[in-house]
Parts: structure tokens; sequence; C-alpha cells
């Protein structure tokens, strides 16, 4: 038998790859509680990269494709609006299984994009990976769905503080900058919270659908259903993975806290829309 | 099917695809959309009443019952619902072996977890050691109805707590000022009234519903998603439908299939929600009575 320490220097990086602890994951009555703890903790490592990539890629694109949405140009409108449609109309799940599907297609040895002076080559396979894959898919859906929510802000801007910016001769840029952008994420900031909170969870179906997990690094609910496959019991793997995303969600919601205080700082005290420490969110 | 479609290696083109789309296997294909129509169709209303009674829970002035339900929709909610559609078919199945075990062998003096294996007596497998397949699969079915009820009860409760919280208080006071009782206000003025507060919310969680039966494929059953796989995959000339990887199509055919399914849930629900403002005091009640006068 491990003892603590050791589990804890074989297994905490274990989920970056072989070479980072030890090679084989413990199996059969060889799994002690403390191979638990830490052999999941260390799958949060990747919860964390795809939360946290997915969200900062996808919030930028969430901008563009709800301004896109809310345009009077059909040009604009019309792909952003089927685009949203598609991603939130259809589960995460199969989006996983029909994007690996089309990647594996891809040739293997990558596609040449002739640029006039140079080619670039595009190299497909890392497309099968989750890690570049995997995370693609993410950051499509919550692109979507975070889009949906800004637009809906969008609309509903109070029409005065877009007179004023009239008023002040702001246009363009200027004006979507300083004005139409910190009030739309102002209003959309509560809602924002929940969608950060529900992606998040989402990561664990990276490893679960169609995308390996190669060299048995996976995320936390992957190792946890690795140890409940291999112990036929439920009651502690289950528990432990649950346990390390109810703190994963408080540290979200904290830290969009901090950004939505910040964001309603213009704001008279009792007018400001605290984000309330609930786990009360639903996509 | 077809009568031509004993060599299919010599067919043109579509005749050779309408013996492939009618192969035995893909009508198990076609008969798991089925089953993921069941499965909706089982879970939202058992799902709906649990949520009811996680609601009346939270409502409630006994603070045990009140904790029971706080907690139920609380603790559902921090945690990925895939734990729970994962956790609940085994935690039950072996909670009910192992009060099963009880019951049918209580001279039984081994530990049931030996080791990382779970055993009871012979007699208390469920389902029995010679059941037939079939009734292994509706066990592992309504196992995962039961999870997937549990997991949207909790959303439910939440939606219609809120609900009936919202039914202005004013009114709850009027039928009080009647005489009448806490239930008898509440069935009355309150159960009515609270579905159009309800309908936005419960719409919401439909649509998660119907987005997370493909997660029915994690719990064995052979649902679309496994026949897509299935089907899809490479095929040598071994077997008698050759092709290549078919996946990416399968899979889009699922994927048109669920936004159909969401699209026509979000009419279907706008109709309701009409309907169901008739007559409330609310903006969209107003405008109705007004346009009908």
């Amino acid at each position: 038998m491990r003892t603590c320490a050791e589990s804890f220097e074989s297994y905490i990086l274990r989920a970056l790859g072989r070479d980072w602890g030890e090679r084989l994951l413990p199996r059969g009555l060889d799994i002690t509680l403390c191979d638990q703890l830490f052999l999941i903790a260390s799958g949060l490592i990747w919860n964390i990269y795809f939360a946290v990539l997915a969200i900062g890629i996808g919030f930028f694109l969430a901008v563009a494709v709800a301004v896109g949405k809310f345009s009077t140009n059909p040009w604009l409108r019309a792909p952003a609006t089927a685009f949203v449609f598609v991603f939130r109309g259809s589960p995460l799940f199969i989006q996983f299984f029909f994007f690996y599907s089309a990647f594996v297609l891809l040739p293997r040895a990558g596609i040449d994009v002739p640029l006039g002076f140079v080619t670039l080559t595009v190299e497909t396979s890392r497309l099968t990976t989750a890690q570049v894959g995997g995370l693609i898919v993410l950051v499509l859906n919550t692109t979507a769905y975070s889009a949906e929510l800004f637009y809906g802000a969008l609309r509903s801007i109070p029409k005065g503080e877009l007179e004023a910016a009239d008023a002040y001769g702001m246009f363009g840029f200027t004006r979507f900058r300083r004005i139409i952008l910190p009030s739309m994420l102002r209003l959309a900031w509560p809602s924002y919270t929940n969608e950060a909170i529900f992606l998040t969870h989402s990561t664990t179906l990276v490893f679960l659908s169609a995308f390996p997990a190669r060299q048995q690094s996976g995320e936390a609910f992957y190792y946890a259903r690795y140890f409940v496959d291999q112990t036929f019991n439920p009651f502690v793997g289950y528990p432990i993975v649950a346990a390390y995303f109810i703190a994963l969600t408080l540290v979200i919601i904290s830290l969009f806290a901090l950004v939505n205080r910040r964001l309603n700082r213009h704001l008279p005290q009792e007018a400001r829309r605290k984000i309330k420490l609930s786990l009360n969110f639903i996509r | 099917m077809f009568d031509y479609c004993t060599d299919p290696s010599i067919l043109e083109q579509w005749q050779w695809f309408t013996c492939y789309l009618t192969t035995p296997t893909h009508f198990a294909f076609y008969r798991s959309f089925l089953t993921v129509m069941l499965l909706l169709a089982l879970t939202a209303p058992i799902a709906l009443a649990m949520g009811m009674a996680g609601a009346l829970a939270m409502r409630s002035r006994i603070w045990p019952l009140n904790w029971l339900g706080r907690g139920y929709v609380n603790l559902i909610r921090g945690v990925p619902d895939i734990v729970f559609f994962m956790f609940v078919p085994i935690a039950l199945g072996q909670g009910i072996e192992w009060i099963y075990h009880h019951i049918q062998c209580p001279d039984w003096d081994q530990p049931i977890r030996q080791g990382n294996d779970f055993i009871v007596c012979r007699e208390a497998k469920i389902p029995g050691v010679n059941a037939p397949a079939w009734v292994r699969d509706v066990y592992a079915f309504g196992m995962a109805v039961v999870a997937f009820a549990l997991v949207f009860g909790s959303f439910a409760a939440n939606t219609l707590y809120g609900a009936m919280s919202a039914v202005p208080r004013a009114q709850i006071e009027t039928a009080e000022a009647y005489g009448m009782t806490r239930a008898q206000a509440f069935r009355r003025v309150v159960l009515p009234q609270m579905w159009v507060y309800a309908i936005p919310g419960l719409s919401n969680i439909w649509q998660i519903l119907v987005k997370a039966t493909p997660l029915l494929f994690l719990l064995g059953i052979q649902d679309a998603v496994y026949w897509a796989r299935e089907l899809g995959g490479q095929k040598t000339s071994l077997y008698a439908y050759p092709h290549p990887d078919w996946r990416v199509w399968y899979f889009l055919v699922l994927l048109v299939f669920y936004l159909f399914m969401t699209w026509a849930s979000e009419r279907a629900f706008g109709r309701l929600n009409e309907r169901l403002s008739r007559g409330q005091a609310t903006a969209a009640g107003e405008r109705q009575r007004r346009a009908a006068a």
C-alpha cells in the first residue's frame, strides 16, 4: 500500500500524461482513498484548461456574434442567427461526436493553405485530440449560448444611453466600446456567470464522448468513472468529484462577482445588481 | 426488405441505398429514436411531480421537510448533472439489492463488499439471475428514468417554487380573508395561477432535458447514439454493405433530429404560454383582453 504522500507524488500531475508521475493508474485492490483524492484532483487541470480557454476565446466570439445577430444587415444577421440556433438547439454531447467524426475524416498529413507568398500547413491531426478538437467544440458551443445572452442584453440597453452618446457626437466603434459594450456586459453578467458555470460542468463530457483520453490523461470525472469501474463502489469517487465541482463553482462565482462589481461601480449602491452566492443556475 | 436485396454488391446506387437503409439494424436505429421519445414521455411527468413535491417541501413550515427540499435542490444544482446520471443507477441498484439481500438471506455471514466486489446472495440479485434480456433492458431503462427524473425534478422544484411565490401576495390574502385555510387558498388560488409564471422556466428545463437524452448512451442503453456509432463505423467487404467511415453523416442526422425537437418544443411552449395567459393579471393577459374587446 502507498502512503498518502506517495500517492500525492505519483498522481497529482498524472493527468498531464504518463511521464508526469506513475505510468500506470492504480488498479483493483491497490486503490487507496488518497489515490482517488489526488488523481481526481489532477484531472481538474483539464477541466480548468477547457473552461478557461473556452470561456476566454468564446467571450470575444460571442460579442461578435451577438452584434451580428443584432445588426440590421441581413448578411450579418442571418448567419449569426443560424449559428446560435444550431449550437443552442442541439446537444453538446452530439456536437462532440459529430465534430470528432468530421475531424477524423480530414487528411492526416495536414492541409496546405496557399496564402500567395507562403503556404500555411494546418496540422489536422491535432484536431482529433480532445485538447484541440474538444476545445474547439466547447468554444463554438459557449459562443452560441453567450451570444444569445449578449444579444438579449443588447436589446435591453436603455435608449437614453444611446441618445446621450449621439448627443456627444459619439458614433461607430467609439460608441460601441464606451457605451454599448459596458452596458451590455453589465446587463448580461449575472446570466453569463451561469453560462460559465454550466460550461465548466460541461467539460466533464469531453472524454466521455468521442475524443480519446490518450495515455489515460483525462479530466476529473473521467478518473472518477475509472475508479467506480475498478472498485464497483460509486460512493467514493463520485462524491469526491462532486465536492471538487462545488468548490470550482464557488470559485467561478466569486471571480465573476468581482467583475460584476466593477461593471456596476458607477451605479448608486442600491441599484447594483448583486450576484447572489446561490447555486441557482440553469442553461 | 425488398426482393432485389439478396445480393447488394451488384445493385445500382439508389437500389443499394434502399436496401442499405432498410436492414434490420437500421430499423433498430429508427426505433432508438422512439426510445428517446419514451424517455422524455416518462421522465417529464415524473420530474414535474418530483418538482412539485420539492417545491411544496421548500414552502413547508415543518423545518425537516423544508430543509430536505432545499437540500435536494441545492445539492443537485452545484454538481454536473452527468455525475448524477452515472451515480444514481449504480447506487440505487446496489441499494435495492442490499435491502433485498437482507430480506432474502438474513443468515448470510459474509460481508457484502469484499475487496472490489459487491456480493449479495443469489436470490437477491435484481433482475434475477435467469431473467430474460428484455427484463434487464427494462430495468436499466427504469434506472435511467429515475436518474433523469431526480435531476430534472430538482430543476423543476426551483422553478415551481419561484412561480408559487410569484402569484401576487394580495390574492392569497384575499382568499384567507374569505376564510379559506392555507391548503384551500393554495389549491384554489395559487395552483391555477402559478403556471403562467412557471412556463418560461419549465420550457427551459424541457429543452435541457431534450438535450440531455443522448447521455442515455453512457448508461449502456442502445439509444440513437449507440446505433449511430455502430452503423456509421467503417464496414469492410466482409459485411453485406461495405462502406467507409460514415459516422459523420449519422451524427448529422442526430443533430438535425435534436434541432427539430428543440425547435418544435419552442413553438409548442409559445402556444401554451399564449393559452395560459388568457384571463391572467399579467401584461400578456391584458393584451389578449384588449385585442378581444
